[in-house]
């Protein structure tokens, strides 16, 4: 693998992940391996059997074990790393709040997929969705190259801003389809990541031994949240130096927070997160020549950039949110509520209609796209895009 | 290191005074030892319970060593992961030396809800020391039953009705699952027996791989008995083979106290209430008697063997 870093190389998803990691070395990985994000795990092991890094690596028992073990590695002082998909995130979901209320920098890579029941293996993103109150940055790509840059970048990320990241890139779609990327060099990727995160208060750091986790009673429990938000606060600048510094390292344009096609005098837009960006962006190039239409991508949700998508969405009539999970909450899919959330203390703002699609790996297609800006429904709350039976299987 | 009871007690290194045990509470003599009798520098891996909770309330730590708490079910894997962490930072030479890392959970931590963790973690063959602090029920919530907790006690979830007389099933064996497992050190001691106890530590603790001890520790709550009595509690649960003192060293098994006499179940049973309404019913008494005599007997055999 070494020979061909620093040119073009055809890689999937998983591979792209698994790659950065060999390339960063981490200290500590523990992982369960479960589809779609199996292969990164599988590639990684390969790195440890080859003897190209000098991690230690840990097959555990469940993902419940290898969130715990990546808790317990990290507050030891150590770099870790973790991957997961759906039901393996949901596994992990309650050590998901201690890894963040420690404070521990943990990296874990998401391929984004359904929840059961009924089981479905295929990709949206109702699994991170569910975890997006849990105090961790999450990051969603739009290919494979963002996944493999985003994985490096959110080693200074979370270690700068003491919070623990997901990198998010959908199941199947991104994880097992092949890219060209290109790749950095092993030195250069090392270097940008540098040591190891600072042993501040590393339960091994030395000197007076430290309690790390204790018991908060009502006195201090509140002290201790409003101390993590604060921290979720501070990322955003984290995020944006860290990303404006990867791109001067590497040559690189990624947006921090959101990425914006044919927005200067648009009048209505799409709104979307992760790999279907290119065909809506393809559909926006399509329909210019008829209609001022634009998109945004939304790469941080959390912390979400309200400042930033209120300011891309200013000026338009009406938004599109295309969105691959839903709430069941009848007001509609997380990223619309959050989207609407952040619009409504503006004086201006655009008629917003959320449009779940794609649950469970079901394709988007042209044909749905186009449909959305002939019939834009600029009164419609909610909208189900490409359900068959309206009224579900019985 | 001896095991001299003056030197011992004289040991600064101790669970700082100040923690908020109740008064009778078996564990902080085990954690004493257990700090006590460490030659290497040890972190402690804690689960959730009455440990954790009496020792750490925040801004506040009784641990002279470093010490977290992850969650309830999840002691043994967090202890892989700082073990793995420890390895990793000293080969890339950022830890000096490499402590022991030491995991301590309740019956409920270890029997129940942390039992997959605790298998996987020995299966790995982790290089760690996990001590189970056994009060036989989940006292940390209210004196719940648990899969340790045995059979006619009386809990909160295995009242005394007049259909059920406090929890139906005989207790989980849990040292045997984990000797199963492999593991090269498993032992099963109490806190009234302190020198067998400070021995097994020490063996525990010298131990590469992963090592298992199963510490017998009264709850005065739990159990209902009086807080001086601790001791003499703990004490007759051994005399009465209730509670056998053995170890299973690199496969061997080993009984590492012998009772001079076969003190009756009954003489244990009696000293506390939890098995109150027990103690009138002879058939009862005769199950129970047998069945702790039918656990000594097979464990003789394998000793023998």
């Amino acid at each position: 693998m070494s020979a061909v870093l620093g040119r073009r190389v055809g890689l999937t998803g998983n591979d792209a992940v698994a790659l950065a990691w060999r390339q960063i070395d981490p200290d500590v990985v523990a992982a369960y391996p479960i589809t779609p994000s199996t292969q990164i795990v599988e590639r990684f092991s390969q790195y440890v059997a080859d003897g190209e890094v000098q991690t230690q690596f840990l097959a555990v028992e469940s993902e419940h074990s290898a969130i715990s073990a990546c808790v317990g590695a990290s507050a030891a002082g150590a770099r870790v790393m973790t991957a997961t998909s759906s039901q393996g995130l949901a596994l992990m979901h309650e050590i998901l709040y201690v890894a963040s209320g420690l404070r521990l920098p943990i990296i874990m890579v998401v391929g984004n997929r359904a929840l059961s029941s009924p089981i479905n293996i295929h990709g949206d993103h109702s699994d991170t969705m569910g975890s997006r109150d849990a105090g961790w940055i999450q990051l969603y790509c739009r290919d494979v190259q963002d996944a493999y840059d985003r994985t490096i970048l959110a080693v200074r990320i979370a270690e700068r801003a003491r919070l623990p990241v997901m990198v998010c890139l959908d199941g199947f779609t991104l994880t097992h389809s092949l890219e060209p990327i290109e790749a950095y060099p092993d030195e250069e990727v090392q270097e940008f990541v540098g040591e190891g995160p600072a042993d501040g208060y590393a339960l091994l750091g030395g000197g007076e031994p430290i309690s790390v986790g204790p018991l908060a009673l009502p006195d201090s429990y509140m002290e201790f949240r409003r101390a993590l938000a604060a921290a979720m606060e501070r990322a955003r600048e984290v995020i944006a130096v860290e990303t404006e510094a990867f791109n001067t390292r590497f040559g690189r344009a990624l947006p921090a927070f959101v990425e914006k096609f044919e927005m200067d005098d648009a009048e209505e837009a799409f709104l979307l997160m992760g790999s279907y960006a290119d065909m809506v962006r393809d559909a926006v190039a399509r329909w210019r020549r008829a209609r001022r239409v634009g998109m945004v991508r939304l790469v941080t949700f959390r912390p979400f950039p309200a400042e930033e998508v209120a300011r891309a969405l200013g000026r338009i009539r009406h938004v599109h949110v295309l969105e691959r999970a839903d709430t069941l909450s009848t007001l509609g899919g997380p990223l619309g509520i959050e989207i609407r959330a952040a619009l409504y203390d503006r004086v201006v703002r655009p008629a917003v209609t959320d449009v779940v699609f794609g649950l469970g790996g079901r394709e988007l297609t042209d044909g749905e796209i186009d449909g959305l800006l002939r019939a834009p429904g600029a009164g419609d709350r909610l909208r189900y895009l490409g359900v068959r039976q309206e009224g579900g299987c019985r | 290191m001896s095991l001299n009871l003056r030197d011992l007690s004289q040991r600064s290194q101790g669970l700082a005074p100040g923690h908020r045990a109740c008064a009778g509470c078996g564990f902080p003599t085990l954690i004493r030892m257990l700090l006590a009798t460490s030659a290497r520098p040890l972190v402690v891996v804690n689960a959730t319970g009455c440990l954790e909770v009496v020792s750490t309330i925040y801004p506040y730590s009784a641990w002279p060593v470093p010490w977290m708490h992850n969650a309830f079910e999840n002691a043994a894997a967090t202890a892989s992961g700082v073990q793995a962490a420890a390895v990793a930072l000293q080969r890339r030479g950022r830890l000096d030396r490499l402590p022991k890392v030491v995991a301590i959970g309740g019956d409920g931590g270890t029997y129940d809800i942390g039992l997959q963790s605790l298998s996987g973690a020995l299966e790995r063959g982790t290089d760690f020391l996990y001590v189970c602090y056994n009060n036989e029920g989940y006292m940390n919530t209210g004196i719940q039953r648990s899969s340790a907790t045995p059979q006619g006690a009386r809990t909160t979830t295995t009242p005394v009705g007049a259909r059920q007389l406090g929890k139906p099933q005989p207790r989980k064996d849990m040292t045997e699952i984990v000797a199963a497992h492999g593991a090269p050190y498993v032992a099963q001691a109490s806190i009234s027996h302190w020198g067998d106890l400070g021995k097994k530590l020490q063996k525990a603790l010298a131990t590469a791989g992963p090592t298992f001890l199963n510490v017998l520790t009264p709850c005065q709550p739990g159990w209902d008995y009086p807080p001086e009595q601790l001791v003499q509690i703990a004490k007759m649960a051994v005399e009465t083979r209730y509670w056998p003192l053995y170890e299973v060293d690199r496969g061997v098994w080993r009984i590492t106290y012998i009772p001079r006499e076969r003190t009756p179940l009954k003489a244990f049973l009696e000293m506390q209430g939890r098995f109150r309404h027990l103690l009138d019913d002879e058939k009862v008494l005769a199950e129970l008697q047998s069945w702790v005599d039918a656990h000594w007997e097979r464990l003789e055999a394998r000793a023998r063997a």
